[in-house]
C-alpha cells in the first residue's frame, strides 16, 4: 500500500502524517508513507485544500485534518480491497 | 488537542447540557469582564482610577479577555456554518463565469468559503489550470482574507452592525474592483508557466462533503484553538499598543497630523499598514484607540484592510506562481483601490 500526504509544510500537514503514521503502525500494516510537497502534484490530484490523504492514488480526505479513528479506518478499509 | 479528538457527549441531554454550559459560561464572562477588572484593579488592589497606569492596565486586561471571548465565539460559529461551503464547490460555481460578473461572484464567494492562507497557492493553481479567468481568481484571493470573519465580527460588536456592513461592502468592492482591473492589464505572462501546463486529474474530493454534525462542531473547535494559538502573539501586542496609546498617548498630536482634513491621511496610513503582518484581532485594539483619540473611522479602515489583505508573508507564498512584477502591480491595485475606499469612507462618515 502506498500512502500520500499531500501538503506544503504547514502545521496541518504535518499533524496528518503524524496521524497516519501512528494509524499505520498500530494497524501493523505493510505501508510506505510519501510526503508530497510540490504544488503542481498536488493540484494535479484534484486537491486544492490541503492537507490530503491519497491511499494508493485514491484521494481520501481534503482540506483537514481527519481524526485518527476515520484515519485507522480508511487505511483498513483500503487494505481490505486491495487494487 | 487531546481533548479535541475526545468524543462530544452522546446522549441528547447530554448534548443539550453541554451547549447550554457553553453558552451560559460565555455571556457570563462576557458581561461581568468590564466589571470584574474594575473591581480587581481598584478596590482589590486599590489602584487609583484616574491614573494613566491603571487606565492602561485595565484597557489591557478588559480588551484581552473581551477580544478572545468574542474570537472564540465568531470563529466556531462561522466555521460551522462555513463547514457547508468548500473550495472545490466554488470553483465549479466559478467555472465559465467571465470577467465582470465573475470578479463579483468570486468577491462574494471568497467571503464565505473556508480558506486558510496557506491553500492560496494550490487554490491559485487549482482554479488558473481549470481555466478560470486569472482576475477573477484574483478576485477570490483578494476578498478571502480581506472580509474575514474576525474582522467583521469584532468590528460589529465594537463599532456596531453599521461599520461591520461598510467594512464588507467596501472590502467587496476592493477585490471586485481589483481583481477586475488586473484581470484587463493581460499580466497572465507573468505568472509562472508551470501553472498553465498543470493537468487535473484524479476524482474531485470535496472537502466538507458528508460531514456530521459531530465532525462540524469539532471543525469548529479545532479552528478556534489554532487561530487562537497561531495570533496570540499579534493580539497581545496589538492591545500593549492599544493600551498605551489609552492611557499615554497626545490625543492632539495624532488629530493633528492624521484627521479628516490632513489630505494624506488614508494614503499615510495604507503606505504603514501595507508591510505591517498582522490579523485583524491584532489590529483591532489599535484601531479602537486610534478612534477613541480621533482619528477618522475612514483613514482606520483602510490601515486595517492593508494590513490584512497585503502582507510580506503572503506575497512570498504568492511568489511561487507569480513574478515578481505582477506581485508588485497587485499590491499597487489593491493598495490603490483601498486608499480610494478610505477616502470614500471619510467623506461619507463625516
Amino acid at each position: 500500500m502506498i500512502i500520500k500526504v499531500l501538503g506544503p509544510g504547514c502545521n496541518n500537514c504535518k499533524a496528518l502524517e503524524r496521524i497516519t503514521r501512528e494509524a499505520v503502525h498500530s494497524l501493523g500494516i505493510e505501508a510506505t508513507i510519501e510526503k508530497v510537497e510540490d504544488y503542481p502534484t498536488i493540484v494535479g490530484y484534484g486537491v486544492m485544500s490541503t492537507p490530503a490523504l491519497v491511499i494508493d492514488e485514491q484521494v481520501v480526505v481534503s482540506g483537514r485534518v481527519p481524526s485518527a479513528t476515520h484515519v485507522r479506518e480508511l487505511i483498513r478499509a483500503s487494505a481490505g480491497n486491495p487494487g | 488537542m487531546t481533548l479535541l479528538r475526545e468524543p462530544l457527549p452522546t446522549t441528547p441531554r447530554g448534548r443539550a447540557m453541554a451547549g447550554l454550559l457553553a453558552v451560559v459560561l460565555w455571556f457570563g464572562l462576557y458581561a461581568g469582564n468590564e466589571r470584574a477588572w474594575d473591581w480587581l484593579l481598584h478596590d482589590l488592589l486599590g489602584m487609583d482610577r484616574t491614573s494613566r497606569l491603571s487606565q492602561a492596565v485595565q484597557f489591557f486586561a478588559t480588551d484581552a479577555v473581551k477580544i478572545t471571548l468574542l474570537l472564540i465565539g465568531i470563529i466556531f460559529i462561522v466555521t460551522v456554518l462555513r463547514s457547508f461551503m468548500s473550495i472545490e464547490r466554488t470553483r465549479a460555481l466559478l467555472g465559465g463565469r467571465r470577467e465582470g460578473l465573475g470578479n463579483l461572484l468570486a468577491g462574494a464567494l471568497g467571503v464565505i468559503t473556508p480558506f486558510c492562507s496557506c491553500s492560496a497557492v494550490p487554490a491559485f493553481i487549482g482554479f488558473v489550470a481549470a481555466g478560470i479567468p486569472l482576475g477573477v481568481t484574483l478576485s477570490f484571493l483578494i476578498a478571502s482574507p480581506l472580509v474575514n470573519e474576525v474582522a467583521v465580527g469584532l468590528l460589529w460588536t465594537m463599532f456596531g452592525w453599521r461599520i461591520g456592513v461598510l467594512y464588507i461592502a467596501s472590502g467587496l468592492l476592493v477585490a471586485i474592483i481589483g481583481g477586475w482591473v488586473l484581470g484587463r492589464l493581460r499580466l497572465e505572462r507573468w505568472v509562472e508557466p508551470f501553472v498553465f501546463e498543470t493537468r487535473l486529474h484524479g476524482q474531485v474530493i470535496d472537502a466538507t462533503d458528508g460531514l456530521s454534525f459531530d465532525d462540524r462542531v469539532r471543525m469548529g473547535l479545532e479552528e478556534v484553538r489554532s487561530i487562537l494559538l497561531r495570533i496570540w502573539p499579534y493580539l497581545l501586542v496589538g492591545i500593549g499598543l492599544g493600551a498605551v496609546i489609552h492611557g499615554w498617548a497626545p490625543t492632539d498630536l495624532f488629530t493633528h497630523y492624521a484627521s479628516a482634513s490632513n489630505p494624506f491621511g488614508v494614503l499615510v496610513a495604507v503606505l504603514i499598514g501595507i508591510p505591517l503582518y498582522s490579523n485583524a484581532a491584532g489590529v483591532m485594539p489599535l484601531v479602537q484607540s486610534l478612534y477613541a483619540v480621533g482619528l477618522p473611522m475612514g483613514t482606520l479602515l483602510a490601515f486595517m484592510m492593508a494590513v490584512v489583505a497585503l502582507s510580506l508573508p503572503e506575497m512570498i507564498l504568492l511568489r511561487r506562481v507569480l513574478k515578481p512584477q505582477l506581485i508588485a502591480t497587485y499590491v499597487g491595485v489593491v493598495g490603490t483601490a483601498i486608499v480610494g475606499v478610505g477616502y470614500l469612507f471619510n467623506l461619507v462618515l463625516a
